[in-house]
């Protein structure tokens, strides 16, 4: 080799090749969305890199989870018998009115709303791109995760599946600017979008005309109306409501209920099947999907 | 260029990906540095005729993967700022290494701007100046991935 005597085509022929080839990509990729079916390759080839990324993390955890005292472990396990039997008692409760619910739907001759597939994923990554709200799951193809998938947490609407690589996918979250939910005000059902800004904790709603009755506090759950996110879970709690009348429109935002910044697991949910054996639905480990057939 | 010291070039490739990757709390993750830009432009500096260009636009096309943006925007950005390196190396390379940090930072100061021109350009981005506080962790990076990196090179005898 000798720097003085360059080899191959310019720096200049070079730039102008990679540049010419990245537009082409972005036309694809953005404009005409020719990808799709290539991310979920790439997603699975770059998985191996994501998971030993991850490794340090996951050590971290494990450790955290292994040297505690029994002391803790007593108080923890305690703590959580008497959660179970709470939630065990608002169980029971639901099922009645569930019941109910459904002899109601049956009357009025309406569908039946039966119980979705869950599935129990844990995050893998977080991306560092500031312009892009996504995370990437340890669930892919071969649990049978689909694009357009609802993703939620313990609180509420999380995002939904943007790419299906094999063994992992990525999320797209509600607070990505190309992201949007159809929602309804839980109080009195007032129709609305809730799209992100770009803003981990806020989301906004365009085309809300001052008459709508929105107010602080008020609680935003999926209408269902797109299809893609079950009916009823919350999504976010009104955060302020800008009613300037020089504007078109009120001025709304809204704070996702979801930890969207702390999330580490996460529940993928499966339209319903009308069967109503909820809990043996939950699926905790991609084996045990097997043996629930 | 023996295939030992191409396999050494592309882990410290691979270990710059995994940082740019490596999941951190949000409040650090903002000053999260390039390490992927760091690594070219010193093996750009060191070899330009083993990394130039094209390595940056495929490494810039890996992170676009990584990252889940769309496709090309920071390949773009990449090569454009290896670009400037690749034409300047001989200057750059006799500077002393806090002048090479400072031109280092106006590099990655242009990457992110390209990066966020694109993303306006395709998802109406609002500029926040958090997207700029990456350059700062870069500046300050550079003289030890430089010591670090001409130790490899050196020991491994990499031409």
């Amino acid at each position: 080799m000798n720097p003085i005597f360059k080899h191959g085509p310019s720096p200049q022929h070079r730039l102008i090749l990679v540049l010419f080839c990245s537009g082409l990509l972005i036309f694809f990729d953005h404009k005409a969305n020719s990808f799709e079916f290539a991310r979920g390759y790439l997603q699975s080839m770059v998985s191996p890199l994501q998971y030993l990324a991850t490794a340090p993390k996951q050590m971290m955890n494990w450790a955290a989870e292994n040297i505690v005292t029994r002391r803790q472990l007593i108080a923890d396990n305690e703590q959580y018998k008497i959660n179970e039997l709470a939630f065990h008692e608002q169980a029971l409760q639901l099922q009645i009115v569930q019941r109910e619910n459904d002899r109601l739907r049956a009357l009025l001759a309406s569908p039946l709303r039966g119980d979705a597939k869950k599935m129990v994923a844990e995050i893998l990554a977080v991306d560092s791109d500031p312009y892009t709200h996504q995370v990437v799951i340890n669930r892919g193809a071969n649990d049978g995760v689909y694009e357009g998938q609802a993703v939620i947490d313990d609180e509420g609407i999380v995002g939904q599946i943007l790419h299906v690589g094999t063994t992992s996918s990525r999320v797209l979250l509600i607070t990505d600017v190309t992201h949007a939910v159809p929602v309804r005000v839980s109080r009195n059902g007032v129709r609305l979008i809730a799209s992100g800004v770009g803003v981990i904790d806020t989301l906004g709603h365009n085309h809300v005309p001052h008459s709508a009755d929105i107010r602080v506090d008020d609680m935003l759950v999926t209408s269902g109306l797109g299809g893609k996110f079950p009916e009823g879970y919350p999504v976010a709690k009104v955060t302020s409501v800008l009613q300037d009348e020089s504007r078109a429109f009120s001025q709304i935002q809204s704070q996702p209920v979801a930890k969207i910044d702390r999330l580490r697991y996460v529940l993928l949910l499966w339209p319903e099947q009308n069967n109503l054996q909820a809990t043996k639905n939950i699926v905790l480990k991609p084996d045990e999907k097997a043996k629930n057939k | 260029m023996t295939i030992a010291s191409r396999l050494i070039i592309l882990l410290t490739f691979l270990v710059a990906l995994m940082a740019s990757i490596m999941p951190l709390p949000l409040s650090v993750d903002a000053f999260r540095p390039d390490w992927v830009l760091i690594v070219l432009l010193y093996w750009c500096l060191a070899l330009p005729n083993r990394v130039n260009v094209i390595s940056a636009g495929v490494m810039g096309f890996i992170l676009d993967v990584l990252l889940g943006s769309t496709l090309g925007v920071h390949a773009a950005a990449m090569a454009i700022s290896v670009y400037i390196v690749a034409g300047n190396f001989q200057k750059i390379r006799n500077f002393s290494i806090w002048q090479q940090a400072l031109i280092v930072g106006v590099l990655s100061a242009l990457y992110h701007l390209i990066v966020f021109w694109l993303q306006r350009f395709l998802t109406d981005a609002v500029f926040l100046p958090s997207y700029l506080y990456p350059v700062l962790t870069t500046i300050i990076l550079w003289p030890w991935v430089f010591l670090l990196l001409r130790k490899i090179r050196r020991n491994f005898r990499i031409k």
